[in-house]
């Protein structure tokens, strides 16, 4: 689902004197669909930016990032905008660690969205959107209020409920249980679970062992880049 | 950062505009392409031609170089500049809107809410009193204005309102493509925040191009699919806007975003 030939990174930072900032080369990764892997190794290893090159958010310095999408392999590292945006809209989901919205979108309408977007009948999506928050024990009260005044906690349980109710055949989770509670995180994990089951392939980010444990196939080890010369 | 041209998909492609006023220099070399559906949002502070941009892709002002060419939806191109004045007036007209930072430049002050949406349906031909009169109300009621006010003169609203009403006039001949200039400039951070999910809103669900103009980052996050920053006059770095915003190369990009204040 995911196949990464020769990925590098490196940030060049003009405000500072054009100083270059080499966080990872040479990553080849494959993910396969219904297998987890989890990005491990120290803070600073480059794991989120990894990330987020998958996503197409970061631009890849060097190399490919071939995403199954719709039967045919696309290059994210070399496609037009709308190329990248199509593949997000019908293949790839990112849940990051910070939930960003729109102000004022109430919780349900902010997670019925993605579904609406799709053409599904914004009653029925509501209806989805409301089942899967009340399952992340968002109760329904909270559902017609915007997540700005939310806990940590509470709002990457809402940013969890916009990933997953995609569907989408590929899913990358940057801390998908870092503010969650142990009851939470199971119910977190049961759902990654259940979407490999599906076939989803999961490319996660996760520093809690049981999670990781309960989640991951394989591992795929990073170490920090050596400073530049 | 130049796409290949493209003469039958794009709805605007714009090849090597250039423009001086005397010995400033407000385009120089841009290229511009918008896809059916797309919302580009052009950033950049003040003086870098993000305006001048707007007015000569829309028609309005015509470069010293470069064309601007529209695709209509039989997939035939016209160039902006050099097709006669009543075609491009009847572009203006049907398939595409200007949503313009002050509401009073397109709304007429003197005629009722209700009149300056209807306007815009009866210059496209429509004739039927009873129809437009409907078709104003719904329309005042998907921006959020009181069907109730449909008589009232726009003078009685507020800033956030006129805006609303501009929308609504923009929209109401469902234009394939709007140019919007800091649409929502000079309003209370509080009436932004529900004009730009309004926009949000029914850009996506009419499927809307747009061009959208604005000095501000986070409008730009939430609204477009693509960013193109400008600084004097050029296009320094285009792509997807998360992209640009969360790894901009350029080093006036990483200024720019760098220099956004947190909350």
């Amino acid at each position: 689902m995911i196949r990464t030939e020769g990925l590098a990174k490196t940030f060049t930072l003009h405000l500072r004197g054009g100083m270059q900032l080499p966080v990872f080369s040479g990553i080849d990764l494959t993910v396969h669909s219904g297998e987890c892997v989890v990005l491990s190794g120290p803070s600073g290893a480059g794991k989120s930016t990894l990330m987020r090159s998958l996503y197409g958010n970061y631009r890849a310095g060097a190399g490919h990032i071939w995403i199954r999408h719709h039967g045919g392999m696309v290059d994210i590292a070399a496609s037009e905008p709308r190329i990248v945006l199509a593949v997000r809209r019908e293949t790839l989901v990112y849940v990051s660690q910070f939930l960003r919205v729109v102000p004022r979108v109430s919780t349900l309408d902010i997670v019925a969205d993605e579904p609406i977007t799709r053409g599904i009948a914004p009653d029925e999506a509501r209806d989805m959107a409301g089942s899967l928050l009340l399952r992340l024990n968002i109760p329904r009260r909270m559902h017609g209020i915007p997540p700005a005044t939310f806990s940590g906690g509470e709002q990457q349980r809402v940013n969890v409920a916009r990933g997953f109710i995609a569907a989408h055949p590929i899913l990358l989770l940057d801390e998908p249980t870092a503010s969650l509670d142990a009851e939470n995180r199971s119910v977190v994990v049961g759902m990654i679970q259940e979407a490999k089951a599906r076939g989803t392939a999961v490319v996660a980010i996760c520093h809690d062992a049981d999670v990781r444990a309960a989640i991951a196939d394989r591992l795929y080890p990073l170490s920090p880049a050596r400073e530049a010369a | 950062m130049t796409a290949v041209p493209n003469g039958h998909d794009g709805l605007i492609t714009a090849r090597g505009l250039y423009l001086s006023f005397g010995a400033i220099p407000a385009l120089v070399d841009v290229d511009i392409d918008l896809w059916p559906g797309e919302v580009l949002a052009v950033v950049g502070e003040s003086g870098s031609g993000k305006t001048t941009l707007l007015n000569v892709l829309s028609g309005r002002v015509a470069p010293d170089a470069g064309a601007v060419l529209y695709t209509d939806p039989e997939g035939e191109q016209h160039d902006v500049h050099t097709m006669p004045a009543p075609a491009l007036r009847t572009l203006h007209r049907s398939d595409w809107g200007f949503v313009h930072q002050d509401p009073k430049q397109n709304l007429r002050m003197n005629v009722s809410a209700g009149g300056n949406v209807g306007e815009r349906l009866m210059a496209r031909g429509a004739r039927h009193y009873g129809t437009i009169r409907a078709e104003a109300i719904d329309w005042l009621t998907q921006v959020e204005i009181d069907a109730d006010r449909v008589d009232d003169l726009p003078r009685t609203f507020s800033g956030g309102m006129l805006q609303r009403l501009q929308i609504a006039r923009t929209l109401v001949t469902h234009p394939r493509l709007v140019f919007m200039d800091e649409p929502t400039g000079g309003l209370d951070v509080s009436v932004q925040a529900r004009l730009l999910d309004l926009i949000r809103t029914l850009v996506a669900r009419l499927g809307i191009a747009a061009v959208l103009v604005t000095h501000d980052i986070a409008v730009a996050r939430l609204l477009a699919h693509r960013i193109a920053v400008m600084q004097r006059g050029r296009v320094v770095e285009t792509g997807l806007t998360d992209q640009v915003l969360d790894d901009p190369q350029h080093a006036y990009t990483q200024l720019l975003v760098s220099s956004v204040l947190q909350v």
